[in-house]
């Protein structure tokens, strides 16, 4: 009798008897438990700390929950929420862009120009536009795929580039809007939607969201995302052309700032190319506070929406309550520490 | 079931002569290999014997110098691994990947997933999420999987016996002609290496041979029909679990033993 008999019979024993497969049981602590569901539903906690935080701005000061305050606070948060958007899509893929302000202002720049400077009509300067944003953010993805360049070196690079020519071509000039057509400042346009003041710009922003929750969720180009994200070489090995995947989500995120850049025109009534200096951080804030992780792969853009909100009404709300801009931006930046934090804890779910 | 010795039955898949060489080493030199129906062969051999190599030729991971391989009979030639892949042959890799943030029936499906039937799939490109997941709980019933919690689950929060489990289904829902296992039990405890090991016997009694390769001695003779073994980049022999004891395995492996005189 053998030792390959011997162990023939023991396996046969212990297969014989087959307890229920793959089974798994563990007694979990109250703090196990809310990592669990926050790691299942990574919206759940910046949702709580938006309501917290309008409950408690409500309550310093009512002017706050009034119909006409939420309806500006919108308007306030719209450029960011669109620009991080885009932003979501790069981080999801584990990248970052870092030019993200630069690609919407320098965009909203040559639209404004194509119009004015080159009587070029406002349907068509605007298409342009579009499409030069486009083509910056294909630049970054042709750089991040092709040259295998880190995505943080590549938009620190972009980023100085675009702010540059942005510079040269506007000559540091700001187009007034009632010099353009009514196409560029249309974004601007308020509608009354039940008691709220919307504006045109709002409305492209919360329908690009809805659809890109679509198709993050329900297309299999959405699941590649998260698993280039994820792990870029099991999604390689799954058969993901993760090059693809990459190069698209940068050209994609340069429409979506090149809109933002038009809804920009809107909101100021011109095309400046000084202002939006703070617009590339605060979309990787806006991304953050929704928590999407940095690392890729988690999170979402339903999550995004809620940190843009997150962002404008610690803005709006300390307003309100007489607290001064500068501490404001304390405020925020706390928040941003909170936020990851949490991540990091989330992360850290045990099998 | 042991291989058919008789020259009627053709193999699901056969390496003649596979060479390989980098610089001024190689991999594999003259390389064999044949895997019968309804078998599970494993591959063993020391570091640099070529068996790596050897596997990697047939999932299409690299392409040898010189040599064929035939899959059932007719020759082809892979340049990539999706082109092993669409052939039917699945491999499953050590590192087994898998997206850990998406859930089962997301990874049993990554890179094929299916779409909605007519326009809502064509135009809108909209999965069919829900017809993804009832496959996904077939094909993990149909091996034995049945009971994980919910199938949406993300594949992170499986244990390591759980995710190999995920890969192996993966690999046998859409494999057809044979599944390649690159060192299934090398991260595993004694209780889910066995669950495992029961898993490849599933797929091979439901009909899709196995290729193994694997260090763990005591699960290549507990589940092998056959057992390769490589040295210098060649096939040095053939054996069973019941033709040699496992120290005489390691001794031909090692080269401190002639191997026998092979009987393919």
């Amino acid at each position: 009798m053998g030792q390959a008999e011997l162990l023939g019979l023991t396996m046969a024993t212990e297969t014989a008897t087959r307890e229920p497969e793959f089974e798994v049981h563990h007694r979990e602590s109250l703090g196990l438990r809310i990592q669990h569901v926050l790691h299942g539903n990574p919206v759940l906690g910046p949702l709580a700390v938006l309501i917290v935080a309008i409950i408690l701005f409500s309550i310093v000061n009512t002017r706050f929950f009034s119909a006409a305050n939420l309806s500006l606070v919108l308007a306030q948060v719209t450029v960011i929420a669109t620009l991080a958007l885009g932003q979501t899509l790069i981080i999801l893929t584990a990248g970052i862009d870092l030019s993200a302000g630069a690609i919407a202002v320098f965009s909203s720049i040559l639209m404004a120009n194509f119009a004015t400077k080159l009587g070029v009509p406002g349907w068509l300067a605007l298409i342009m536009g579009l499409l030069c944003g486009t083509a910056m953010g294909a630049f970054n993805g042709f750089l991040v795929t092709t040259l295998r360049l880190p995505p943080f070196i590549v938009t620190l690079g972009t980023l100085t580039m675009f702010f540059s020519l942005n510079a040269v071509v506007s000559k540091s000039e700001t187009v007034r809007g009632s010099d353009m057509p009514d196409l560029m400042t249309w974004t601007g346009t308020t509608i009354p939607i039940g008691g709220f003041r919307l504006t045109y710009g709002s409305i492209i922003m919360l329908l690009l969201f809805a659809y890109f929750y679509y198709a993050l969720t329900w297309t299999a180009w959405g699941k590649h995302v998260y698993a280039t994200g994820d792990d870029v070489e099991a999604a390689r090995l799954a058969g993901i052309r993760t090059d693809h995947v990459l190069f698209s989500v940068y050209t994609v995120a340069g429409l979506l700032y090149a809109i933002g850049g038009w809804i920009l025109i809107g909101r100021l009534a011109s095309a400046s190319p000084n202002v939006g200096t703070e617009y590339n951080l605060d979309s990787i804030t806006a991304v953050v506070l929704g928590g999407t992780s940095l690392f890729g792969g988690r999170g979402g853009v339903i999550g995004t929406l809620i940190g843009a909100l997150i962002v404008g009404v610690f803005r709006n709300g300390l307003q309100l309550a007489g607290v001064e801009v500068v501490w404001q931006g304390f405020a925020i930046g706390l928040l941003v520490l909170v936020a990851v934090s949490l991540d990091q804890w989330i992360r850290k779910v045990k099998t | 079931m042991t291989a058919a010795t008789t020259v009627t039955v053709t193999p699901v898949i056969q390496a003649k002569g596979l060479t390989k060489r980098y610089g001024r080493v190689t991999a594999i030199e003259s390389g064999d290999l044949e895997l019968y129906p309804r078998e599970i062969l494993a591959v063993i051999g020391d570091n640099g014997a070529g068996k790596s190599s050897l596997i990697k030729a047939l999932s299409g991971a690299l392409i040898p110098d010189s040599g064929e391989i035939y899959l059932d009979g007719k020759q082809v030639h892979f340049h990539n691994p999706m082109e092993a892949r669409a052939a039917g042959i699945e491999t499953v890799y050590q590192t087994l990947a898998v997206a850990p943030g998406l859930d089962i029936a997301d990874n049993l499906f990554l890179g094929r997933e299916e779409r909605r039937p007519g326009p809502l799939g064509s135009v809108f490109r909209m999965l069919d999420r829900r017809h993804m997941r009832s496959e996904a709980k077939r094909h993990m019933s149909e091996l034995g999987i049945g009971t994980l919690q919910n199938i949406g689950q993300a594949v992170e929060s499986l244990s390591g016996g759980q995710r190999q489990a995920v890969a192996v289904a993966r690999a046998a829902a859409f494999g057809s002609k044979l599944v390649i296992l690159d060192e299934p039990t090398a991260a595993l405890g004694v209780k889910e290496g066995n669950r495992v090991l029961q898993l490849i016997r599933d797929v091979r009694d439901r009909g899709l041979p196995v290729i193994l390769i694997s260090h763990n001695m005591p699960h290549v003779f507990e589940v092998a029909d056959r057992i390769q073994i490589m040295r210098l980049g060649r096939r040095a022999a053939v054996i069973t679990s019941k033709s040699h004891s496992m120290s005489e395995a390691v001794a031909i492996m090692t080269g401190a033993a002639a191997p026998p005189p092979l009987v393919a």
